[in-house]
């Protein structure tokens, strides 16, 4: 039996009852569709708020922590080796917060294949300056293109030219909050005292939006250059080494090899921000429920539709039959009506569905906390469409199955004789 | 001589066992040669149907010994059954069960189609000639719930014919038919054995019928009288 020969016979079963069959199909359609924009909608919008803080968050911080002495001098003392001492007099010295060697560490990460980038970073306490009010404030001193390259600087700069922070010496990039506190505009300049005590003049470049109004309350950005003259050290120093890997998820492993390599402390994003990942994995368990519900909802109306169609088709099974087709070739007849349902309608749902997120993609989404975005966000990952796709398939063919084996069956004497 | 046997039934039983048992077919055997034109005659309800339903190998609830082409269909598959009945035994029925969903010319070839021997250009050629043998070439390509009692039957004998099978089943075939359509009928089965060599096994309770067929198999309760 050739299988051209049983779609032929499925498609003349199948148009003999259109309207059925176009009713199931739609069912799948509107299903899939439903599914491709509810998860890319739901991803984007995952993207959206994990990338507030992921985007601007290294992988693998590398830095030098404050923290009480190692050795205290009672743990020298023979008489207490063996005891729990908790006595410790000697207090965090002034300890190095620079990375020592930090150029050579840099270079040595920049050649590992696991890492996508390396930015250094320092970040600098300061007071700004407003007539007799001085405001906390944190200066962070930062590579622009590389910044730009791995943490989406450029995206947070609303106003000026980030790239500025490069080109002109003593420049700054004042975050949102801190400038409208200052009543700062671009190419303003502004002052600053450092916590030893120093007044730098710095000149406004431009605005820095975050999206997180604490945030952008205090911090600032300037050049690593400027910020070594604020602090007033060489051009070694570097607090932070900030480590931008290919895959995420080798951070929490690679962090303490770093540690030990480098002889600083390392930090990985997953410790630094468990919450945000959580949320995100729940967001989308949740979607891929609704969206998988749908498309079994719809199995079950291509069930539904099979079985008549098999109650109202009994004469031709039988005749079918008794011509000498098999149980097994009525069952693939009945389950090519099926999957035919299901590829009809899983692909016009992916075409609708593209359409829809494209229309959500086209609404305007605008807040003032979240800066690059105009329309409300959408994921266009192609794997919403295969998982879709797929799904409806394996959903078809189980509904099309039962009904296709009660087919298969169907006694021809029965039916024959019935008559 | 056995080689000249297209069909034999060996003590065959049957009982239904709903609601109370009742035996419907006691220790029927006799044999079909190639070439016999022969009638099942009978009463309604002495079991002639049901023989041809077991004859057919659809119904396989019954006790002894069924021979098609001299090879037992005792303990065969379901599948095995129906690439037998594809091959070797055409059906016209009292109704004539076309499939509504198909043009004449379609549902002559469909059990071509299962038995794949012939390509479709071939298969579509022998369905025409079947046609046109029968007179009804000209529908062809109407769909078959266009036509009329008579056409229809006629289609279904060429839809029997087209894998040329062994022997050809008919159950009440002009039951449903007036009296011109029966005599046109009757005309065809007549020139299919005579011309064309073919078996016949028509079971009918139509005794102008059965008395113009050269053998008459005549039942009552379950049991073969002549």
């Amino acid at each position: 039996m050739k299988t051209r020969h049983i779609t032929e016979i499925a498609g003349a079963l199948l148009l003999a009852r259109w309207k059925q069959t176009l009713v199931a199909a739609v069912g799948v359609t509107f299903s899939i569709a439903l599914f491709i924009t509810l998860l890319g909608f739901m991803e984007g919008l995952n993207q959206l708020l994990d990338g507030l803080v992921l985007n601007r968050t290294p992988h693998i911080r590398l830095y030098n922590d404050i923290r009480p002495s190692d050795h205290q001098p009672i743990d020298l003392s023979d008489k207490y080796k063996e005891y729990y001492n908790f006595v410790g007099s000697i207090k965090p010295t002034n300890s190095r917060e620079e990375i020592h060697n930090a150029q050579r560490i840099i270079e040595n990460l920049r050649k590992d294949p696991l890492v996508l980038g390396v930015a250094p970073k320092i970040t600098a306490q300061v007071f700004y300056n407003l007539g007799n009010v001085d405001v906390n404030g944190i200066i962070n001193g930062v590579d622009v293109e590389q910044e730009t390259k791995l943490f989406f600087f450029s995206d947070y700069v609303t106003e000026g030219n980030y790239y500025d922070l490069k080109n002109v010496a003593n420049s700054i990039v004042l975050g949102i909050g801190a400038a409208k506190t200052m009543m700062a505009k671009v190419g303003d300049v502004i002052t600053v005292t450092t916590t030893e005590g120093e007044q730098f003049t710095l000149k406004v470049v431009g605005f820095f939006q975050s999206g997180i109004s604490e945030f952008d309350k205090t911090q600032s950005y300037a050049s690593v250059a400027t910020t070594q003259k604020l602090l007033g050290e060489s051009s070694n120093y570097i607090t932070d080494i900030q480590v931008k890997l290919k895959n995420m998820d080798l951070a929490p492993s690679l962090a303490p090899q770093y540690k030990q390599v480098y002889g600083v402390d390392a930090e990985d994003i997953q410790t630094a921000n468990a919450q945000f990942e959580t949320g995100s994995s729940v967001r989308s368990i949740i979607s891929y429920a609704v969206g998988l519900t749908l498309l079994i909802v719809s199995g079950f109306g291509i069930y539904n539709i099979l079985n008549m169609l098999i109650y109202e088709k009994m004469d031709t099974i039988a005749i079918l039959k008794a011509t000498g087709f098999a149980g097994s070739d009525v069952k693939k007849i009945f389950t090519a009506i099926s999957l035919s349902i299901g590829v009809f309608g899983a692909l016009a749902g992916a075409v609708f569905g593209f359409i829809f997120s494209k229309i959500i993609d086209a609404i305007p989404f605008n807040t003032d906390s979240l800066p690059t975005v105009e329309t409300y966000p959408i994921d266009y990952g192609a794997r919403y469409y295969i998982i879709a796709v797929l799904f409806a398939l394996v959903t078809t063919y189980l509904a099309g199955w039962f009904p296709a084996r009660k087919a298969s069956k169907i006694d021809p004497v029965e039916i024959i004789r019935g008559k | 001589m056995e080689n000249n046997i297209v069909l034999e039934a060996r003590a065959i039983y049957k009982s239904f066992n709903d609601p109370v048992k009742i035996d419907v077919l006691k220790d029927i055997s006799f044999n079909i040669k190639r070439g016999e034109f022969v009638s099942v005659i009978g009463k309604s309800g002495c079991g002639k149907s049901t023989l041809l339903y077991i004859l057919s190998t659809m119904d396989t609830d019954y006790q002894g010994e069924l021979l098609i082409d001299n090879i037992s269909m005792h303990g065969k598959s379901e599948k095995e059954l129906a690439a037998i009945r594809n091959e070797k035994i055409g059906f016209v029925f009292q109704f004539h069960y076309l499939l509504n969903e198909f043009t004449v010319l379609k549902n002559v070839m469909l059990p071509g189609f299962k038995l794949n021997k012939y390509n479709e250009a071939e298969l579509e050629s022998r369905a025409l000639s079947l046609l046109k043998d029968l007179g009804i070439e000209h529908l062809a390509h109407k769909m078959a719930h266009r036509i009329s009692g008579g056409e229809k039957q006629r289609v279904s004998i060429a839809r029997a014919m087209i894998n040329d099978p062994l022997i050809i089943m008919c159950d009440e075939p002009t039951g449903n038919l007036d009296n011109t359509n029966t005599d046109m009928v009757f005309d065809i089965f007549k020139e299919l054995t005579e011309v064309y060599h073919k078996t016949l096994l028509v079971v009918t309770h139509d005794m102008t019928f059965a008395q113009n067929t050269k053998r008459t198999i005549e039942m009552e309760d379950g049991r073969i009288l002549r």
